[in-house]
């Protein structure tokens, strides 16, 4: 067991929440075409209001913090609320679209001594990455920031999400994140709005792409041993729990509201009404996440996949259910394996359709 | 023999994990898990009190360890978290100790 396996462990017993997100904005400088946020200021907890959270995050015990967004650097005192995580010793990472970022700013983030800092780029090409984010210029400055940031002997993970309108364009960003000597993870998650509408899931890719990244070595090590069958079930995996989220991790939003997870939008409490640790202690739904074992899914229980499947909880919620299966869970195990889950059974869905029919693209008028 | 005074580095991650300490160095990542005696060390490194006042006073009073065992093994313990850059070690105490930060 490594270490950090033994430390998660460790806070899992003596339920400490190891990681925290805090979300200190929900603005944004770009409107991302697959982004699950509604950007309008709805009562940010102010500079105070997020100093007292982070002593109470501390004294419960969190030790990785993320903050994030909207976009971080839209907050005036942002610079201020990083020197004060870090004051209170909190390792920080952050999630940023960089574009606010220049030499003095990379400066200042290395002297804080930040962990990591996460940037999101969809294309190498600009036509295509701007077009996403909705604001023109965005890849040309982000990447400069990125140069600026590793310049500093920062830590920066570029961070890619796969859709319809980029996957084409995956090997490119790979190339690019290689050149720069960045990081690089892609991620095929595409999630319905927090306020539920589930629109923005049409970008999802297709099962077809989904199996040509599932079969790329360079992004999951060995791709046979990734793709293999799932092995027999036993009690060990019966018992497991769902994933950290509510266990040893939770979310906050910019509003104090608390969430076992930023994909879980199940409310727990709020951090302006409550101290964080009497959320975390004592809140009911947290309970109900926490008592939530493999071996009492209903549909998922009964999966040849339950043990290997990354079933997400809080898609599940937003698909109905927090025990329920996660359609979009369900068709990565599929693809991945060739095999049908449980699910997908239950719902005559256990063999790809032999014709499948999709939507045109709308063609401009010759 | 002169006094070794010892404080943490500002460029770490720290917190209390029950009675064990987990650190973060922030320059490689490496991740430490401190063991209770350890950890008594780490949270007294202020700066100003000197490792052999930090053993006598909070490492002997707290564990059952005889005074000359806890002083080699603390030394050993600090030399190598310095060698990580974890810990800064100086024959003097530092002039503005008082303002060693963190609450881990």
């Amino acid at each position: 067991m490594s270490l950090m396996e033994q430390l998660n462990s460790r806070a899992l017993s003596l339920r400490i929440p190891l990681s925290a997100h805090l979300d200190l904005t929900y603005r944004c400088n770009e409107r991302c075409e697959h982004c699950y946020l509604e950007h309008d200021d709805k009562g940010e907890m102010t500079t105070t209001e997020i100093r007292r959270l982070l002593d109470q995050l501390a004294e419960a015990g969190v030790f990785f913090l993320t903050l994030s967004g909207g976009e971080p650097f839209l907050r005036r005192d942002c610079f201020e609320i990083i020197e004060y995580a870090r004051g209170l010793l909190f390792n920080v990472k952050l999630k940023t679209n960089a574009v606010m970022i220049r030499e003095r700013e990379a400066a200042r983030l290395r002297a804080l001594g930040i962990e990591q800092i996460q940037i999101s780029v969809y294309s190498h090409r600009s036509e295509v990455h701007d077009a996403i984010t909705k604001l023109p210029g965005s890849l040309k400055r982000t990447l400069a920031a990125i140069r600026f940031l590793t310049a500093q002997g920062l830590k920066v993970t570029m961070a890619n999400i796969l859709m319809r309108g980029n996957f084409a364009d995956g090997p490119g960003v790979q190339r690019l994140a290689k050149e720069l000597g960045v990081h690089y993870t892609v991620d095929p998650t595409i999630t319905p709005m927090m306020s539920g509408d589930r629109g923005i899931l049409r970008l999802r890719i297709p099962g077809s792409d989904l199996r040509q990244v599932f079969q790329n070595a360079e992004l999951v090590g060995n791709a046979a041993e990734f793709c293999s069958p799932p092995p027999p079930v036993d009690d060990h995996v019966m018992d497991d729990l769902p994933c950290s989220a509510g266990h040893t991790s939770c979310y906050i939003s910019p509003y104090g509201d608390v969430y076992p997870c930023v994909q879980f939008p199940l409310p727990c409490g709020n951090v302006r009404r409550e101290k964080f640790l009497d959320v975390w202690r004592h809140s009911a739904a947290l309970a109900e996440v926490r008592s939530i074992h493999a071996r009492d899914l209903p549909v998922c229980s009964s999966c040849a996949h339950v043990g290997t499947c990354t079933r997400c909880p809080g898609l599940a919620y937003m698909e109905g259910n927090m025990r329920g299966p996660s359609i979009a869970d369900c068709e990565k195990s599929f693809v991945r394996t060739g095999i049908a889950t449980a699910n997908m059974k239950a719902r005559g869905l256990a063999y790809p359709a032999l014709i499948q029919i999709e939507a045109c693209p709308s063609r401009p008028a010759v | 023999m002169s006094e070794k005074y010892i404080s943490r580095s500002p460029a770490i991650a720290a917190r209390l994990l029950g009675d064990e300490m987990m650190i973060m160095s922030a320059t490689d990542s490496t991740l430490f898990s401190l063991n209770p005696v350890a950890s008594c060390i780490w949270q007294a490194a202020d700066g100003s009190t000197p490792l052999s006042e930090i053993v006598k006073s909070r490492v002997c009073a707290e564990f059952d360890v005889d005074p000359e065992t806890a002083f080699r093994d603390a030394e050993e313990f600090v030399d190598r978290l310095a060698q990580h850059g974890i810990l800064k070690v100086s024959n003097e105490p530092e002039p503005n100790a008082a303002a060693q930060g963190g609450t881990a």
